[in-house]
């Protein structure tokens, strides 16, 4: 079999090893934990409760308002601090006390419409890194019968991440009932299970679960950063090629992260919304790294004590993985549904770097999975060319980082040209 | 919150590739070291001298340069020592110490520094002083003492249409520039630097294809038949290997497409036989690296790629 794969693309060191012999532990979450009613797509929800109420876990704390949105539930028992504009605070009882659920029916029993509107409910948003777009608007393209591969993204080609993979192997029956309560949904597709090839384990984990699953497959892809991007993806597995402006559904394909299946399992076999996700906690600076279930909204100081705290004060704290997470001054946040991990380290690698000019190396070149020239488009960017900038496609880039990580001149040529790809595009993808 | 007095926030990607601009020159400095001390051993220690000369003038005069105005040490990314390497070994051992200095001096004021420095050149510094040396300076450029007398570098001899001795060529027992005259010392130099993933195969490789075609087809016409010795001959005597794997690839001056990277090392190496085989043999390369500089932007614009979803 052909190696399933694409053009470009880095190897960064992949420091899984630690995290992912681990298995995943619990969280147990205290204090104040907080919740946006908004994340990077669509409006803000609307606050359905009031400072001093008492709330369960699962109770719904902020109604979807209009179609790009999504619902807010209290991850944990307790009383609701306050409510303001974005953020809904509460204070943790110290107990999970869930709100019972009642699940009617199997999902094999169930309309479409129902299973859409549990996932709805539930308040699923995408949830690998920086994503948060709601599943249910993912899940209802414009043509249902016209979506021939639903594509469960397991790569995790981010170095450190190990939450999907330890999902993956600890909870393998439960991922194939989440592609198969989505494959209810498009009677013409089929499903599919991408995980590379560094993580075999995951894929036999996974193969023993498709014995009687004629419209699932596990695909092993070849080990690349980015591997896991959507367009990299969806190419490497049915060789169609996605652009800017266009959405994998129009080449009939979806993909979902391997929790973000996992929940739309919860909420439709449980009724449960999605309160908590798997976060992988690593970094040198990290006393016991592992991955941890742990209840959405929770504050990352605690999420970190969790995991031993500090060995050393950090330098750098990254919410996501090393390639394209944020670094954070304040460690109090909350975990949200698309964080996928936090990463802290006792030193910082990219101050430390010496910069010089441009050497036309090439190599930006040959890394760009979008096949862009990084350097030009850099130039562009810091000469604010809009025009030739344009010209030359720098809005197909997808924010990777490729290329500022395989830079030997050590250009920030990833923040030049993403600057100038925001400033150009209303396209968030 | 004392733990929060040391974060720091940068833009991602927040880890780097070991491979850095210095690491890049230091092995490519490396890679040259076999050809530096073979042409010591070949030539004596005058040689040596000329090549601390060379580079000494390139760091010098590139670090006064900083400090006049008032830049970041650049220096410490090991260009200038790779331009003085370079340069030395395109000069005949015996030139008089004053003459490369100046050929240094051009290769790092006029060539580099004043374009812009690091990155921002169009030509080859060393190519383009070791040109800019044999036009002021051409009786000693083309004065070749090798072992106490005065003689002909195999190039030449191949010129008058004489023969020469392929294994002497091979191993480097010849006269002819420092660097320049064994094979076996250059080619382990490209082998490191393929080794360490710094150079692509498609220019140096390009480059020899056009040379090997040709000299076939020249000595098609002109001897009535393909003569491997004399393709064997022109390749490795001069500064063809010297210019396939260490000059044409310079990064600077050489397309960054890979499809231009064939054209441009086609392109020089036809040029280079045109100069042998009916101009001067001495030079020859260097005067053709220059050629192909110049026409890198046209080629750089004729290869420009698609992007993801655009092919085809």
């Amino acid at each position: 079999m052909a190696v399933l794969t694409f053009r470009g693309g880095v190897h960064p060191p992949r420091n899984k090893k630690l995290t992912a012999s681990k298995p995943a532990k619990d969280c147990y979450t205290h204090g104040d934990l907080s919740f946006p009613l908004f994340l990077h797509h669509g409006l803000h929800a609307k606050p359905v409760v009031k400072g001093g109420e008492w709330v369960s876990a699962g109770t719904l704390i902020a109604k979807a308002d209009g179609y790009v949105s999504s619902n807010v539930h209290s991850s944990v028992a307790g009383i609701v601090k306050y409510v303001d504009f974005d953020t809904i605070v509460i204070e943790s009882a110290g107990e999970v006390h869930e709100e019972p659920r009642i699940v009617s029916r199997h999902y094999s029993e169930m309309a479409k419409e129902e299973i859409l509107s549990l996932i709805r409910e539930a308040g699923i948003v995408g949830m690998g890194g920086e994503e948060g777009y709601p599943t249910h608007i993912k899940l209802s393209p414009e043509d249902p019968d016209k979506i021939h591969y639903v594509i469960v993204n397991g790569c995790e080609c981010e170095p450190y991440l190990t939450c999907n993979f330890r999902r993956l192997i600890e909870e393998p029956d439960r991922i194939v009932e989440g592609l198969n309560i989505v494959l209810r949904l498009f009677d013409n597709a089929m499903g599919m299970i991408a995980i590379e090839d560094d993580k075999k384990s995951a894929v036999i984990k996974i193969k023993n679960y498709l014995v009687n699953e004629p419209r699932i497959r596990a695909r092993m892809l070849y080990t690349k950063y980015p591997q896991g991007a959507e367009r990299q993806l969806i190419y490497a597995l049915t060789g169609k090629k996605i652009r800017s402006g266009m959405r994998p559904a129009d080449v009939g394909v979806l993909v979902l992260n391997v929790e973000t299946v996992y929940a739309i399992r919860r909420a439709v076999m449980e009724g449960r919304p999605l309160i908590s996700r798997m976060v992988t906690v690593a970094g040198d600076a990290i006393k016991n790294p592992g991955n941890f279930r742990v209840n959405i909204g929770t504050n990352i100081r605690d999420l970190i004590d969790a995991a031993g705290g500090f060995t050393t004060p950090p330098e750098k704290v990254i919410i996501g993985g090393p390639m394209t997470g944020e670094s954070i001054l304040d460690l109090d946040r909350p975990v949200t549904k698309d964080t996928n991990a936090v990463l802290a380290f006792s030193q910082d690698p990219v101050i430390r770097v010496h910069q010089t000019n441009c050497i036309h190396c090439g190599r930006c070149m040959e890394v760009c999975p979008s096949r862009l020239i990084p350097t030009k488009l850099a130039d562009y960017a810091a000469l604010g060319r809009t025009d030739l900038f344009l010209e030359n496609d720098g809005t197909e880039c997808i924010r990777c980082g490729s290329c500022s990580y395989i830079c030997p001149a050590k250009r920030s040529l990833a923040e030049l040209i993403i600057s100038m790809k925001q400033m150009t595009s209303s396209d968030t993808e | 919150m004392n733990e929060n007095s040391n974060l720091r926030i940068s833009f991602y990607p927040h880890i780097r590739d070991k491979a850095s601009t210095s690491r890049i020159m230091l092995d490519v400095a490396i890679s040259l070291l076999p050809a530096t001390i073979f042409g010591v051993f070949n030539f004596g220690w005058y040689a040596l001298l000329l090549i601390l000369v060379c580079v000494g003038t390139c760091v010098i005069l590139e670090l006064i340069w900083d400090l006049g105005n008032h830049k970041r040490m650049t220096i410490r990314d090991l260009s200038a020592v790779v331009t003085g390497m370079i340069l030395a070994l395109n000069l005949p051992p015996t030139l008089p110490l004053w003459m490369a200095a100046v050929g240094a001096a051009f290769a790092i004021v006029i060539v580099k520094l004043l374009f812009g420095g690091l990155g921002q050149n169009i030509m080859n510094p060393a190519a383009c002083a070791k040109c800019f040396l044999m036009i002021c300076f051409a009786t000693r450029m083309n004065m070749f003492v090798y072992q106490g007398v005065l003689s002909t570098p195999p190039i030449e001899v191949l010129r008058a249409g004489g023969t020469v001795d392929l294994l002497q060529l091979f191993l480097g027992n010849t006269s002819g520039c420092i660097g320049e005259t064994c094979a076996v010392a250059l080619i382990i130099g490209a082998i490191y630097l393929f080794i360490r993933r710094i150079i692509d195969f498609r220019i140096p490789l390009f480059f020899l294809i056009a040379a090997v075609i040709y000299i076939g087809i020249y000595s098609l016409f002109t001897r009535g038949g393909i003569d491997m010795t004399l393709i064997g001959a022109h390749l490795l005597s001069g500064g063809m290997l010297l210019g396939a794997f260490f000059m044409a690839t310079d990064y600077v001056t050489s397309p960054v497409s890979r499809p231009g990277r064939i054209i441009y090392g086609a392109f020089i190496g036809a040029l280079v036989c045109t100069f042998r085989l009916f101009g001067t043999a001495n030079g020859s390369v260097c005067f053709a690296i220059l050629l192909g500089n110049l026409v890198v932007p046209l080629i750089e614009r004729i290869t420009r790629r698609k992007s993801f979803g655009k092919e085809e």
